[in-house]
């Protein structure tokens, strides 16, 4: 036995460990119910149901107070699978009209994570009102399942939809990220709806709810103290003038392209045109919803590309006003200026080509849309002896240049504007090695083809500022959200371009009017208004040169600038300029005189290759 | 020694202090049966569709089996040791095939509404057996000579045959009718042969291997640890003379380790997908779904952590009453003490429990029978480690293990088993005075 008395010292051995492990226990019981407090809201928010409230969101109308958008309302059948008990399956099947195989597949969907057999999940989304009504009848046989209502958008008119936007439900990204979306919620995705989602939105409320043992509701948590009441969406004042937009879509149709109009004494958007658009009912409701977003997505004419401001495109002989302003500038060249044109620019043996014209003044240039002129004129800038080197000379024009908005983005109120390109030196020298380029190389800039890009918008804001004669307003899209008008500050600053030469801007003005007069827009001569305007043709290295235009009026208090661009259809003065011109009639004047126009140009269909402009415009 | 009045009276030497302690915890742990099974529709506590009207009935008989144990003689449970085993191992290897699937579990023998898992039972039966075994044999290692492999079964031939006891049961257990709670259970009992004498050695020899086993689940790199455990063997031979015989020694303890480490990498990757996630979800790995397999454990510390100081009162917490808490009656029924009652009632529970316990060790070692004494480590130890896993995983301290909270979870066949463990510890200690005589 003397071994059990040396092994009996080992009960203290035993006994302190059964005592250590009982004093971590108790330490960590401290820790998780005294120390750490996240338990409690975390035991709050399983026991108490917070259910949440929808706001209906903010309208939206033009600038005139026509209503643009409005709500409808929609139902969510939601579910939480381990509620659901002894449910009648067979009538629920039949009044959603899916079948029961369907049924057990969304159960089990509504059961897998992310979802939770003991959460709320989205069983059939934005039931008609006819089914709800059916559904409401029979809903106390359906233990386990819930009608969220909830708005969803409605277009009184079809248009716009690009400015507009969609809603859709949030990304799973994004609703990890920012603490107001759960998963299922819509938001903005594109256009205005993007851009104001916080002020369309809202404010959801909640009503948090007490649920007894059987997940009955059986009152409200403190007597509704931590409620909080839904409030509703802001109404969003937009720039847009339906009338016009509505015109302007229907003048596109059939066209691919773009076309912008600008208020240049604020900055505000008349009108925002990608063509081919599409009915912005399309993509609202449930199923059908899907189904034609897939048909839009696949679509190879691309219906849901905003080209007016996600499109680049070269601008052509338009781009020929900058380089007129600039060499004014500059004290370059003046009114009287001429410059020699034998059917292209003679020091390059003739190119870039030109057409037949006789002799041209700065004036006549523009009216006449010389390419000869600005080769000259471009190099005349580049090469000017200010810059003994030729890359300050580049540089200095390209920062002028940029100053009226290409290459940077504007700063717009749209979603996913780009900035376009104005080709840097850096760029060249790359392409053809240091010093491996002069002014002569890169000639055609001038004429606003080579590397030049430009969207649709940041045309519009060039022709903006010509109408100002030196400045522009950020385009924007919005006058005034809810009740105070108030829109971003910056909205109402003038930008100063580079260029503050008013004489230079007269003469410049004087060539675009000329253009209407006797020049490349004479077909499209607007009867009653002095309208100021360019051509052009933007060569396209992929097929057929695109059609542009762009063109203000009145001259005096300018009223509106329009900017327009027709993919693929040759020359501007035949294709973009009549549509222009109907536009600036139907806003100046209120009224258009010349239906046999309107009804040619709503006919042509590009897209279908229905031409039906013979050649009279030429 | 002179006799006490009423020596001959049923109740005579019974401590009274154990008996006090184990009907607490058995009134406390029906109270929150109540509690955790409570719906507004069946408030009649005797209502035995209700599980706490069932509990009653489980209650009455214990009390009745305790009765029984009491009255029947000490020398019972001595002699019949080995056949308490046999028996109810018997009933172990028979009852996959006899009694009836339950939840997927082949280990009840069903009586209507009611059933009995025999092996429950196997719990005070190897106990019994155990300590009769010890009682007779020595499991020290007298020979303080050099460790000769030749000499090494014969040494040790006693722990082995222990180990056997402990062995076979668990392996039926396990195997046939695959309840890894119950049988991970006999591992409790190496405390008691710990206590009886087994060597130092084999039990660093566990340690270290429960070690390495964990911490080559923690540690990602399998090579790092490896690299380390090199590091660590090579310094080791600062300490120790450089002769050709440690040094080999020491090199086959390193091979040892790493076999060790890879092997538990090897049975990891091998494991069943949800025995897996149980020790990602208590080693913190792979960022677990707390919505999926980390529901139970992080629901439970949820229900125990929103218990605060106080606790929310008696039948006001929500979370185990609202169902949130999964098998909140039987294996997480310490959650409805934590919301309930709040950090003093759980720490109460637990101090109680750890008291019985202690109570059971003091008396064990006053007891001049190595069989008494042995079989009331058994006793200790089988709560202990109840005790230790049943709140350890609630709080995340411990794998999911489903094993009661001894007397205090819902289920006749753990009450009953615990009850007839106690007390035939109760009888025997009851008896120690007259052993003497
Ligand atoms: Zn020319």
């Amino acid at each position: 036995m003397n071994n059990n008395a040396q092994l009996a010292d080992r009960k203290f051995i035993i006994g302190g460990f059964f005592v250590l492990i009982a004093i971590v226990y108790i330490i960590r019981l401290f820790y998780l119910q005294v120390i750490d407090k996240s338990y409690e809201a975390s035991a709050r928010n399983n026991a108490l149901q917070t259910l949440t409230e929808y706001p209906p969101r903010g309208f939206i109308y033009d600038r005139n107070g026509k209503l643009l958008v409005i709500n409808e309302a929609s139902y969510d059948l939601m579910v939480t699978p381990k509620l659901v008990k002894g449910c009648d399956t067979m009538a629920l099947c039949e009044i959603l009209e899916i079948t029961k195989e369907e049924f057990l597949k969304r159960i089990k969907k509504a059961c897998q994570a992310p979802n939770s057999p003991r959460k709320q999940s989205i069983f059939e989304k934005q039931m008609s009102s006819a089914t709800n009504a059916k559904l409401q009848e029979k809903l106390y046989r359906f233990r386990g399942f819930y009608v969220q209502s909830r708005t969803v958008r409605k277009y009184p008119r079809p248009i716009a939809a690009h400015l507009l936007g969609y809603i859709g439900e949030v990304s799973k990204e994004k609703a990890e990220k920012d603490s107001y979306y759960k998963e299922g919620d819509y938001i903005g995705i594109s256009g205005m709806e993007r851009s104001y989602e916080e002020a369309l939105r809202g404010k959801k409320g909640t009503r948090i709810v007490v649920k007894d043992v059987h997940n009955k509701e059986v009152g409200r948590y403190m007597n509704g103290k931590y409620d909080t009441a839904a409030v509703a969406g802001k109404p969003l004042y937009c720039t847009i003038d339906a009338s016009l937009q509505e015109y302007g879509e229907r003048l596109m149709k059939g066209k691919k392209g773009a076309l912008v109009a600008i208020e240049p004494s604020t900055g505000e958007i008349l009108c925002l045109i990608s063509a081919p658009g599409y009915d912005p009912n399309l993509l609202v409701g449930g199923k059908e919803r899907n189904k034609n977003f897939a048909k839009l997505v696949y679509d190879s004419t691309l219906p849901l590309f905003n080209r007016a401001i996600q499109a680049e495109y070269p601008p052509g002989s338009t781009f020929k006003l900058i380089d007129a302003l600039i060499a004014q500038n500059d004290g370059l060249i003046n009114r009287s200026t001429m410059y020699p044109c034998a059917r292209g620019y003679p020091p390059m043996g003739g190119k870039p080509k030109c057409h037949p014209h006789g002799p041209v003044d700065l004036v006549n240039s523009v009216a006449q849309s010389c390419n000869s002129y600005y080769s000259y004129v471009f190099r005349e800038i580049v090469d000017q002896k200010k810059y003994p080197k030729f890359i300050d000379g580049y540089n200095h024009w390209r920062d002028m240049v940029m100053s009226f908005g290409p290459g940077t983005k504007l700063g717009t109120d749209l979603p996913y504007d780009r900035p376009g390109k104005v080709p840097s030196v850096k760029y060249y020298d790359k392409v053809f090695g240091k010093n491996g380029w002069r002014s002569n190389t890169i000639v055609s800039l001038g004429i606003g083809q080579a590397e030049l890009l430009l969207m649709p918008l940041q045309m519009a804001n060039v022709v903006a500022t010509i109408a100002n004669r030196g400045y522009y307003y950020i385009p924007h899209t919005v006058k005034g959200i809810g009740n105070e008008k108030e829109i971003d500050k910056k909205f109402k600053e003038k930008v100063y371009v580079g260029v503050q030469n008013q004489e230079a801007y007269t003469n410049v003005i004087d060539g675009m009017q000329r253009c209407f007069d006797a020049g490349t827009a004479y077909y499209s001569r607007i009867p009653g208004v002095v309208a100021c305007g360019k051509t052009g043709t933007a060569e396209n290295p992929h097929g057929k040169s695109h059609a542009v235009f762009m063109a203000f009026a009145p001259r005096e208090k300018p009223q509106i600038v329009i900017a327009c661009l027709i993919e693929n259809a040759g020359f501007g003065g035949t294709w973009s300029a009549p549509i222009v011109s109907l536009m600036i009639e139907k806003y100046v004047t209120g009224k258009v005189t010349r239906p046999e126009l309107e009804k040619k140009m709503e006919a042509v269909d590009l897209i279908q290759g229905k031409n039906l402009i013979t050649t009279e415009f030429h | 020694m002179a006799l006490r009045r009423n020596e001959n009276s049923l109740f005579y030497g019974v401590d009274r202090i154990t008996v006090i302690t184990y009907t607490l915890l058995v009134l406390m742990g029906w109270l929150n049966i109540y509690a955790a099974v409570y719906n507004e529709e069946h408030k009649n506590i005797l209502d035995i569709s209700q599980k706490y009207g069932k509990q009653l009935i489980w209650i009455a008989g214990a009390a009745i089996l305790a009765f029984s144990i009491l009255v029947i003689d000490a020398g019972f449970y001595t002699v019949f040791a080995y056949w308490f085993y046999a028996i109810i191992l018997l009933l172990c290897l028979l009852v996959p095939f006899l009694g009836r699937e339950v939840k997927g579990s082949r280990s009840w023998f069903r009586f209507g509404d009611f059933g009995i898992q025999p092996a429950e039972f196997m719990k005070f039966a190897t106990s019994l057996a155990l300590a009769k075994f010890l009682s007779n044999e020595n499991l020290i290692v007298l020979s303080r000579y050099r460790l000769r492999f030749k000499d090494l079964f014969k040494n040790y031939k006693n722990t082995f045959i222990a180990v056997t006891f402990l062995i076979v049961p668990m392996l039926i257990i396990k195997v046939l009718q695959d309840e890894t709670g119950l049988a991970i259970v006999f591992v409790a009992f190496i405390i008691v042969l710990y206590r009886e004498g087994l060597s130092i050695n084999i039990l660093i020899f566990g340690l270290i291997t429960v070690i390495l086993f964990v911490l080559s689940l923690v540690v990602a790199e399998t090579n790092t640890l490896l690299i380390w455990m090199g590091v660590i063997t090579a310094c080791g031979f600062l300490f120790i003379r450089r002769t050709k015989k440690n040094i080999l020694f020491a090199v086959l303890i390193y091979l040892g380790a790493a076999g060790v480490v890879l092997g538990t990498n090897y049975v990891y990757e091998h494991l069943e997908p949800h025995q897996r996630v149980r020790i990602d979800v208590l080693l913190g790995r792979n960022e677990v779904d707390l919505k999926k397999e980390g529901y139970n454990v992080n629901q439970a510390k949820i229900a125990i952590g929103s218990g605060g100081f106080w606790g929310k009162g008696y039948l006001e917490g929500t979370q185990t009453k609202y169902d949130f808490v999964p098998e909140q009656d039987t294996d997480f029924i310490f959650c409805t003490v934590g919301e309930e009652w709040g950090f003093v009632g759980s720490s109460i529970v637990v101090i109680l429990e750890l008291f019985l316990i202690l109570r059971v060790v003091f008396l064990s070692e006053r007891q001049r029978s190595p069989f008494s004494r042995i079989y009331g480590y058994g006793v200790a130890s089988i709560l202990f480690f109840h005790l230790c896993i049943n709140i350890g995983m609630t709080i995340g301290l411990m794998p999911v293990i489903g094993i009661p909270l001894p007397f205090f979870s819902y289920g006749g066949s753990s009450l009953w088993s615990f009850t007839i463990l106690l007390f035939i510890f109760i009888k025997l200690d009851a008896n120690r005075l007259l052993i003497l005589r």
